[in-house]
């Protein structure tokens, strides 16, 4: 199944927290996510959005099924393989922005970039400026974090998430701490970013509105995916 | 580059703490700086110590004693039979060594090597109906230059002038003091057993070391012999080897030789040497326990930052750093702690070693004031550095580890 223009894929993914009563966070899931598309995922509260998503992400390792990204299969890689994945095909949005205090804007997009160390420091800087450019967030390159909007150190994550050009962007409830105008605005991002760029975006959702602009939706209830409601 | 950016996020994350930073440096600092005083001091003093030791005195000298009684002579002959002798008691020996003239001759001619034969005993010197005890030590001054510092200590007159006058004494400042004797004045020097003799001040020496200054009297050989009517005789051979440290060796060397006992300066003085050992054990443990706290410091601060960045890290590690980058990150945070820790230490110990060069203090024995013997040298300063660099490292790397450890979902699932 895997190959074609699929990207991401998970087969029979299960996730189990081993504590004194083991928690199933995602039951045998099977999702193929193909270059160039834009998918949400929905569900009640503890259905196992975030976790599946971490776990796409190669943060978390399935304890049953595999993951195949790219056609590769990462089952059995060690952490600085998986790491390493990370660094060149996923970019993460987080519910919160996760932008470092002490850097400026600029430099924490750059933070991916350096740490790959594809390219040399004013490359880096101009690319760094591009993106944020085109998320109209430029004229806050040199602020420290704490000096933007809410909306405005979301557009810098997302801008830190397409550091090294990444493939997938995996976004974890993006825009749970927004007003609707940011949430708008970070949607029509990902919106842009899947139709001019060709980049796939899975983003976690729980608000109807982001889920129904996207084309395809993935239905989460106790770990399973929810046939009926998935389109 | 990869260096840079673990560099850049160190440092961020140690000026963002800034006052905890500065206080942790300093720990480190204060270690550092006293290691460095401190082991300026010890070693210094040590070493000062040894030079005297070896240069003040003869390095090793032969007695008119033997180190074991002698045996009878049936003992010798039969030495397993089961003999038993009652009632005896050993040999009687005239005192002095035997034939010292060949003695001195022999070890004259090995290389580097001084020999000087010498006859010490007591007298007292009279002077304006005032009496003091005296050491003698009858010697031959051109020998004696090379072997003690007392020419150098010379304040009036010489040892060489023992030769040009006839019955010549030379006296330290402390006895000439007591007794009002200056230089050229005659003073009546009385035996044990009871010759006196009119003798002539020709040198007075001042050393500092009180007993010395006040209770010894140089003379020559022959006119110690004379007074202590032991004419031919010498008890004292002494001797100044090439290098110092071999004096242990000849010293054993010239013992089954000519049997008599020859005792080294290290012989002499092995107490004074054994307490050197006590003594660095004893600075050294206190001046690492002050480096443990120092690297407690730092251990806190980083753990502290581990604590606070956990969602930075977090954030790092779902961006693609491996592990091994973060702990770099926060090794690097204590190894320049430890670092900047070190220059400061190095500055305070140098304030220190010149605080301590400026103070003169009064030795017990001893009558002028000296300065406190310093050593100092780039080991100080290095073996300081390393002790800061080495704990600091061994102090971030518990929390480092921990750092390394954090699993982002966790932290991203707490945050949300």
């Amino acid at each position: 199944m895997s190959g074609g223009d699929a990207l991401i894929e998970a087969r029979g993914v299960t996730r189990v927290l081993q504590e004194a009563v083991p928690v199933t966070l995602v039951r045998d899931v099977d999702i193929i996510v193909g270059k160039g598309e834009f998918v949400s995922v929905t569900g009640p509260s503890g259905s196992g959005k975030s976790s599946l998503l971490y776990l796409l992400g190669l943060l978390d390792v399935p304890t049953a099924g595999r993951v195949f990204i790219d056609g590769e299969d990462t089952t059995g890689f060690d952490a600085d393989r998986l790491a390493a994945i990370r660094l060149r095909k996923i970019g993460f949005v987080f519910q919160f922005h996760f932008l470092l205090p002490e850097f400026s804007v600029l430099r924490n997009v750059m933070l991916p970039m350096q740490r790959l160390n594809r390219a040399g420091d004013k490359e880096m800087t101009e690319r760094s400026h591009q993106l944020l450019e085109e998320l109209e967030i430029a004229d806050q390159a040199k602020k420290r974090p704490d000096q933007l909007s809410g909306g405005q150190r979301q557009r810098v994550a997302i801008a830190r998430a397409l550091a090294n050009d990444p493939a997938l962007i995996l976004a974890d409830e993006p825009t749970g701490n927004l007003d609707s105008k940011n949430s708008q605005i970070v949607q029509e991002i990902f919106a842009k970013l899947v139709r001019d760029e060709g980049r796939t975006v899975i983003a976690v959702t729980h608000e109807p509105g982001f889920a129904e602009a996207t084309e395809r939706n993935i239905h989460l209830v106790d770990g399973r995916i929810d046939q009926g409601v998935t389109r | 580059m990869f260096w840079q950016v673990a560099f850049s996020i160190a440092a961020a994350q140690l000026t963002y703490r800034r006052r905890q930073t500065v206080v942790s440096m300093l720990g480190v600092a204060l270690g550092v700086g006293f290691f460095i005083a401190a082991s300026a001091v010890m070693s210094g003093s040590e070493k000062d110590l040894v030079r005297q030791l070896v240069e003040n005195a003869p390095h090793i000298t032969i007695k008119d004693e033997f180190r074991t009684a002698a045996k009878q002579p049936v003992y010798i002959a039969y030495p397993d039979a089961a003999v038993s002798l009652e009632n005896t008691k050993p040999r009687e020996y005239l005192r002095g060594i035997k034939n010292y003239g060949a003695i001195v001759d022999e070890l004259s001619k090995q290389a580097g090597m001084v020999a000087e034969a010498a006859l010490t005993g007591q007298a007292i010197i009279r002077y304006a109906s005032k009496d003091v005890g005296a050491s003698i030590a009858g010697i031959d001054p051109e020998k004696e230059r090379l072997l003690t510092t007392v020419e150098e200590d010379m304040r009036e007159g010489s040892l060489m002038r023992l030769k040009t006058s006839s019955q010549g004494i030379v006296i330290g400042q402390g006895m000439s003091d007591r007794l009002g004797l200056r230089m050229d004045d005659l003073a009546t020097v009385v035996s044990p057993t009871g010759l006196v003799r009119r003798m002539k001040v020709v040198g007075i020496f001042r050393t500092g070391n009180l007993l010395l200054d006040e209770g010894q009297v140089y003379m020559l050989l022959k006119d110690a012999q004379v007074l202590l009517e032991k004419p031919f005789i010498a008890n004292r051979i002494r001797i100044k080897v090439g290098n110092p440290d071999d004096a242990e060796d000849v010293a054993a060397r010239i013992e089954s030789r000519w049997g008599y006992r020859s005792e080294s300066w290290q012989e002499v003085n092995r107490d004074f040497l054994g307490l050197f050992v006590t003594r660095n054990i004893i600075t050294y443990s206190i001046v690492s326990a002050i480096m443990v706290v120092a690297s407690f410091g730092i251990f806190n601060i980083i753990s502290t930052i581990v604590m606070e960045k956990r969602r930075d890290i977090a954030i790092l590690i779902s961006m693609g750093f491996r592990a091994f980058d973060v702990q770099v990150i926060f090794l690097v945070q204590g190894i320049v702690v430890g670092l900047l820790g070190m220059a400061m230490g190095w500055c305070i110990g140098y304030i220190l070693l010149e605080m301590l060069a400026s103070v003169q203090i009064t030795i017990p024995g001893m009558t002028e004031k000296q300065g406190i013997a310093l050593e100092r040298g780039i080991f100080q300063y290095g073996m300081g550095g390393l002790f800061a660099v080495l704990s600091a490292v061994g102090a971030a790397w518990y929390p480092a580890r921990k750092a390394s450890q954090v699993r982002p979902v966790d932290i991203i699932r707490g945050a949300a």
